[in-house]
């Protein structure tokens, strides 16, 4: 049980069971990459590469389009969670809510970062962007990444039940969200080079972002878990 | 037939709301370790939520619930590790094979994957299923699985909303067979069925609730030469079959 598991064992169950799901369902992999990709297009249709604005908006565009992948793909997660009774079957379990919480937020984490290796290849081939700073990028993308599971995650669980969380996460979430896209956004803006300052603070607002959620949901989920 | 301090299941004027609608408006009901009861009464009688209450899923707004000797006015989550529910819902991953279903929930509840390959055996899902997603099986293996993923808990208090349903007439002697070896080791069933031929054949006392209350059943009726029977059941209101 989760005395003997303990809050990471729980969290490392869920996070495998998670991935395993998308393993057999493939949704990310058929559908979410896809969208993704043809978001990335439908801004370089939009955007004129030639007069350089593309260039100078990619940050930008890579985390809209990260957060948005990032919206289908938390939907995906909870809404498996809320068909067929298992919300109730995971409340049966004995399974700590925190340890259910931290599994998601990680398996999402792994996914999302995935993700986004595929659109670094998409922007570098689309946009033609070059990528200097890579350590402070990994490090962007690391936390931000982290701070939009974490976020995500509870309002997830919030909205599971609802028979309008198809529109009522992203009303939520996308504001939420927002400093995480400016803070990325500035953040890769100064690893590829187009800002002089350094771009390590960003970095670290990114991370404490993620850190007062992931506090804050491991406080929450178990409420969350009751009311959904 | 219980009564408070060794009943596995005790409640008392327990009401219980379903958003403002009394799902249960007054419920009184002991239940002994060991007896397998037959909640019986039409749809929307209060069965599933009665169930629900028992699992510690559902909280009470008045009343009293102790459950395993946990109060769950107090704190519902503590029984919920020790029952077993099987309810309308899979409550199995649909894009998951059946072994993973069963590894996946066994490790939740601190059960170990082979007790888990071992429920599957018991309720005889063939091994060739194994390795199917749960939306491929029919409605009737996919119960099986349910059945499986439940019992391999080894739960002390069996909650089981309609567990004929769906199933062929092996896998029903089966369900009964695994009640009634349940109730032998020790452990204490409630299950609710409309199917009272067969339901009442396994279940050691049957209560009816409708409208939200257990109903008072009627006295058994006295041979001739016996004194008159007393003027209420017992405060379960339940009835030996």
């Amino acid at each position: 049980m989760s005395q003997t598991r303990g809050v990471l064992g729980d969290a490392w169950l869920m996070a495998r069971k998670d991935l395993l799901l998308e393993r057999r369902a493939k949704i990310g992999l058929g559908q979410v990459v896809p969208f993704a990709i043809l978001v990335l297009l439908l801004f370089a249709f939009a955007l004129d590469p030639d007069r350089g604005v593309l260039k100078q908006a990619t940050p930008g565009l890579f985390w809209v389009t990260v957060l948005f992948s990032a919206v289908l793909t938390l939907q995906r997660s909870f809404g498996l969670e809320a068909e067929d009774g298992i919300l109730e079957a995971l409340r049966l379990s004995g399974m700590s809510p925190a340890g259910i919480y931290l599994g998601k937020v990680t398996a999402l984490t792994i996914q999302l970062l995935l993700l986004e290796a595929v659109l670094v290849i998409g922007v570098a081939v689309l946009y033609d962007t070059k990528f200097v700073g890579i350590a402070l990028l990994v490090a962007i993308a690391f936390t931000a990444t982290l701070g939009i599971a974490a976020a995500g995650s509870v309002y997830g669980a919030l909205a599971a039940r609802l028979r309008s969380r198809e529109t009522l996460l992203p009303l939520l979430l996308l504001p939420l969200l927002a400093p995480v896209l400016i803070a990325a956004t500035r953040g890769c803006e100064v690893s590829l080079q187009r800002e002089a300052v350094s771009g390590w603070p960003w970095a670290a607002l990114l991370g404490i972002f993620a850190l007062v959620y992931l506090a804050l949901g491991s406080l929450l989920f178990r409420p969350l878990l009751e009311d959904a | 037939m219980g009564n408070a301090v060794s009943a596995i299941v005790h409640l008392h004027s327990a009401v219980a709301l379903i958003g403002r609608f009394p799902a249960l408006a007054g419920v009184d009901l002991d239940v002994d370790a060991g007896e397998i009861l037959l909640l019986q009464g039409p749809n929307g009688a209060g069965k599933t939520t009665l169930l629900g209450v028992c699992a510690g899923l559902i909280g009470l707004s008045s009343g009293e619930a102790v459950v395993l000797g946990e109060d769950l006015t107090l704190n519902r989550r503590a029984v919920r590790r020790r029952v077993g529910l099987l309810g309308h819902d899979s409550f199995l991953y649909q894009d998951l094979s059946v072994v993973e279903n069963l590894d996946f929930w066994s490790q939740a509840a601190a059960a170990t994957v082979a007790d888990g390959r071992a429920a599957l055996e018991r309720l005889g899902v063939a091994s060739r299923l194994f390795n199917l997603p749960v939306h491929a099986l029919s409605a009737g293996q996919r119960r099986r699985v349910s059945f499986a993923a439940m019992i391999c808990r080894r739960p002390e208090l069996w909650l089981l909303d309609e567990p004929h349903a769906g199933l062929d007439s092996s896998a029903r002697d089966l369900v009964d067979g695994l009640m009634e070896e349940a109730a032998a080791s020790g452990a204490t069933v409630l299950f609710a069925s409309h199917e009272l031929d067969r339901a009442e054949h396994v279940a050691h006392r049957s209560v009816t609730i409708s409208g939200g209350v257990i109903l008072p059943q009627a006295p058994p009726a006295a041979p001739p030469d016996a004194r008159p029977a007393a003027p209420t059941g017992s405060p379960s209101g339940g009835s030996e079959l």
